[in-house]
């Protein structure tokens, strides 16, 4: 980028009479006009006049500013950054699709229908579930969305007192919110030194107020909670319902279903496990799976196939009410299909072993510089407690910081809470041997530099387009405009 | 398989690091009993020419038509340097911008979002998107709620689109928030009923719609007042492409501005992605859910841009949070950014001429058929309004003649009722064969 002309804010560049739309030539005479004056804004919106040129190149300079998977390697843990096939864009891009209004009559959008009903019920196989709803728009709404099902569940028998969700202290931070959210009270219940669920703790916080126990499998430090059938039999036990946060899917696709192990409900997080691009923050989807008995309390609308082979969408009373405008993020849920579609019944299965490889692999290559506070085998990806040489006062921040200057993507940092610095690695099955080879050599200079220029280390890092940015003034004083500045 | 790069070796070589001697052995941990030993029950891998061929199969049972539907989401046009910037990977494969060193690009083009938006609605503060517009508005009565503490009613106007009053009541169902509604007299929320429901009191939140689920401009003189007497925020939700004209939130006083913004250009899809802002003053940013971007400065002196106030969400806060948000529709935020750029303050105002111009020729030739005729005529409407459908006619006879010429008739609503919306992109001619076909249907 030629910084001097195109490091700039989009107002920046804007003059009067400056234009980048192309509108058809209509005389309208005046018709704005004719709103009562009390009615319309008082002046135009301070919108930047910019030509298309400008805006093209603006937007593309700043796209060299940002890191991508496309860019490099990205093992952000539990994001599962995996490689975003460019066919699933081409299809996702039909201009059929992209025509189709939401309120369309079922009879004119069969396909969009067939391929929503055909991603629920892969979903289904993939999950051992009975049914899918796909319109929630991201994971943590499928979280909420689900425990709306289970409280619908319990307000359907009766059984009003349930007014408590437990999580484990390692749970990801959208499960207590999404409690919160779904009107829920959080009791969260310990963790064993090995990060599986202490099964004392659980049964002693286990009674009848309880609606529902939230836990991903793997966990969140990547190990598989052995203790699972018990724990699903103490849950339904005491009248609540297991929930599956989908959000560590990826390591038991072919290996395990959540079904299978004794959930009852379940979210799957499409931009993870089934490829769909993470787009900067958005858009995703969240698809919600239940055991049988469970369909009912789904949200509107729902998609059904009928008697007379003809799809329609559904609204019922039983429903836990509707948590999205329409059918989700569509164009996502064709994305995931797409992926599905090619991988195939055999390929599929290959996906959880090879993600699981790749994670033990670099565990097993780091783990005599990097603290493991759990052993393995670990599943998709797996947590280093910082250095294991903590002398210099190198932290867990400094090798995400330096990792940058040598071309990767940070790993997730001080999550989980378990431990003081969490460096959360999850590679995902796309990435090649060479790459884990190169990620490895350089964890293991970063861990040299840590004893010998501990200081350049505490600086890093030295190459990015920015360094060292002040967070604690813009949280200070936040500037949240180009106006505020 | 073409998205995995292991070669038998590159796995026997893996392994032997890990000490294990198959790729069972790494799910030595899970009970057999566990196993998932069967086939999924999906058929076999497809080439790209294969899934392309199915797709198109799946594309030839969808019939695309020329859109008069609205009901809040609009067939605009998408300039194509919108979908070309957002198909750059740097942008589409980037996940939150936790590391804002090499995250600048995203982080900037939310920052240019919040200020675009912020600007659109008359308020101070955007966040960074909800995921549209119904959620946006379900998030805005939770922020009241909040900002209220023990307040438990929620006023809701009979004329806010009924997909979004609908997540509104799922929300605040599980919250235990009773809503009620506001009820309308010709097309519009009634004042003098605001007034009474207020005074019982407990109410958090008033949550309103200009245009209006009918299209209607709604009159909101005085509502702001009386909110605020009852100290109650008002929160107006507004299909975003109208604010380029129409008096905003800000104007009108409101405390939260919230809405789907698919109206500014973003293709129909079915549905989605779309995208809900969420704008307020800067009092209440500290309640606001999501991502927000701050500017501030780097060690060189630089103006750069991170992820602020982080304090309110998931990840730090769990069950305190505002929200449960964490993945929002960031992709989307750039697809505004760059349409709000190409179209500018006139592009915008353009825009909305169009639509209400081409509104206005359609009812005038619905009108002279007679079979259609305008509910509520002498209302202010903006490219949308709500037609009545004459005796011995039906909205749905109207939907199917006008299928049979390619024709999406609009969004039929109660027995005789059909709301028709007009943009930019309906020619005059696509007009004219609207209205001839419903001509045609006069016995």
């Amino acid at each position: 980028m030629n910084r001097e002309l195109y490091d700039k804010l989009i107002f920046e560049y804007s003059k009067p009479g400056r234009q980048g739309f192309s509108l058809p030539r209509r005389d309208c005479k005046d018709v704005l006009g004719s709103i009562p004056a009390g009615l319309r804004r008082s002046n135009a919106v301070n919108l930047p006049e910019v030509d298309e040129p400008t805006v093209v190149r603006h937007y593309t300079n700043q796209s060299t500013n940002n890191f991508g998977v496309d860019t490099g390697f990205y093992p952000l843990g539990s994001c599962t950054m995996k490689y975003n096939p460019k066919i699933n864009e081409a299809l996702a891009a039909d201009s059929t699709i992209a025509a189709l209004h939401p309120t369309q009559p079922a009879d004119t959008v069969q396909g969009a229908l067939e391929l929503y009903w055909r991603l629920q019920k892969a979903l289904c196989t993939i999950g051992g579930m009975a049914e899918f709803t796909l319109n929630p728009f991201a994971g943590a709404h499928g979280e909420l969305t689900g425990l709306m099902v289970i409280r619908a569940y319990h307000a359907s028998r009766d059984d009003r007192g349930r007014q408590v969700v437990i999580v484990p202290d390692s749970a990801h931070g959208t499960n207590p919110a999404s409690a919160a959210v779904a009107g829920l009270q959080v009791r969260q219940v310990k963790s064993m030194p090995d990060g599986t669920v202490d099964l004392n703790d659980l049964r002693d916080k286990l009674d009848d107020s309880v609606a529902a126990v939230m836990l991903t499998n793997p966990n969140t430090i990547g190990m598989f909670e052995r203790n699972i059938p018990q724990i699903a039999e103490m849950v339904h036990a005491a009248g609540a319902l297991l929930y599956y946060d989908g959000a560590n899917l990826n390591p038991l696709l072919g290996v395990a279903r959540p079904g299978d192990m004794g959930f009852d409900v379940m979210h799957i997080n499409l931009h993870k496990t089934f490829s769909t691009p993470h787009g900067g923050g958005g858009p995703g989807a969240g698809p919600v799976g239940v055991r049988e008995g469970l369909e009912q309390f789904l949200p509107n609308p729902r998609v059904v196939l009928d008697a007379e082979g003809n799809f329609r969408t559904e609204c019922t009373d039983s429903a836990l009410g509707r948590v999205s405008g329409w059918l989700g993020n569509y164009t996502v849920l064709v994305k995931a299909l797409a992926y599905i579609l090619t991988l195939g019944k055999e390929h599929i299965k290959m996906v959880g072993p090879l993600a699981t490889l790749n994670a033990n692999y670099i565990m097993h290559s780091l783990r005599d510089l990097y603290l493991l506070p759990v052993e393995g085998p670990c599943k998709h990806e797996f947590v280093f407690d910082g250095l294991i040489d903590k002398s210099q006062g190198i932290t867990t921040l400094n090798v995400a910081k330096r990792l940058l200057d040598y071309g990767f993507h940070a790993p997730t940092i001080y999550f989980p809470l378990l431990f003081h610095e969490s460096l959360m690695i999850e590679p995902t099955e796309t990435e090649s041997l060479e790459t884990l080879d190169r990620f490895i050599e350089v964890m293991r200079s970063i861990a040299l530099e840590a004893k010998e220029s501990p200081d350049m280390l505490k600086n890093a890092p030295f190459n990015t387009p920015v360094r060292h940015p002040d967070d604690t003034e813009a949280a200070l004083h936040p500037k949240v405009t180009y106006d505020e500045l | 398989m073409r998205y995995l790069p292991h070669t038998p070796h590159d796995i026997s070589l893996m392994l032997e690091r890990c000490g294990a001697s198959s790729l069972d052995d790494l799910y030595s941990d899970v009970d057999p009993q566990l196993r998932f030993s069967g086939d999924y029950d999906l058929p076999e891998a497809m080439s790209e020419t294969e899934l392309r061929r199915f797709f198109k199969g799946l594309s030839g049972k969808n019939q695309p038509m020329t859109c008069f539907a609205g009901a809040g989401f609009y067939d605009h046009y998408t300039p194509a340097a919108v979908d070309s910037i957002l198909s750059r990977s740097e942008f589409l494969t980037a996940y939150t911008p936790y590391q804002p060193e090499i995250s600048q690009g995203t982080l900037q083009y939310i920052f240019e979002y919040q200020t675009m938006m912020a600007r659109l609605t008359g308020m101070e503060v955007s966040n960074a998107s909800m995921y549209d517009g119904a959620t946006a508005t379900a998030e805005a009565m939770l922020m009241a709620v909040s900002n209220a503490r023990r307040k438990r009613r929620v006023l809701i106007a009979a004329t806010v689109n009924p997909a979004v009053a609908a997540v509104v009541n799922t929300y605040a169902h599980w919250q235990g928030i009773a809503v009620e509604v506001i009820p309308e007299h010709n097309g519009v929320a009634m004042k003098e009923q605001l007034e009474a429901m207020m005074e019982a009191g407990d109410v958090a939140g008033v949550i309103v719609q200009t245009p209006n689920y009918y299209g209607i401009l709604e009159d909101y003189g005085g509502w702001s007042d009386i909110c605020h007497r009852h100290k109650a925020l008002l929160i107006m939700n507004s299909p975003a492409s109208a604010l380029g004209v129409i008096r905003t939130p800000g104007e009108w006083g409101a405390d939260i501005a919230c809405g789907d913004a698919q109206s500014l250009g973003m293709p129909l899809n079915f549905g989605g992605p779309y995208l809900g802002y969420i704008c307020t003053g800067k009092s209440l940013i500290r309640k606001m859910p999501g991502r927000i971007v701050g500017a501030t400065t780097d060690e060189a002196g630089k103006r750069v841009f991170v992820l602020t106030l982080q304090a309110r969400e998931q990840h730090i806060r769990r069950e305190k949070a505002t929200s449960n948000i964490c993945s929002n529709q960031g992709l989307m935020a750039l697809h505004t950014a760059v349409y709000l750029s190409l179209m500018g303050p006139e592009g915008l105002r353009r825009v909305n001429e169009l639509g209400a111009d081409g509104l206005r020729r359609l009812a005038e030739g619905l009108e002279s058929t007679g079979v259609m005729t305008l509910q509520y005529p002498g209302q202010p409407v903006l490219n949308e309004a709500l037609f009545k459908v004459a005796d011995g006619y039906s909205p749905q006879m109207i939907l199917d003649t006008c299928k049979a010429k390619g024709i999406l008739a609009g969004v039929p609503v109660g027995e005789d009722g059909l709301l028709v919306a007009v943009t930019e992109k309906q020619s005059p001619e696509d007009i004219e064969l609207y209205i001839s076909t419903v001509k045609a249907l006069k016995r």
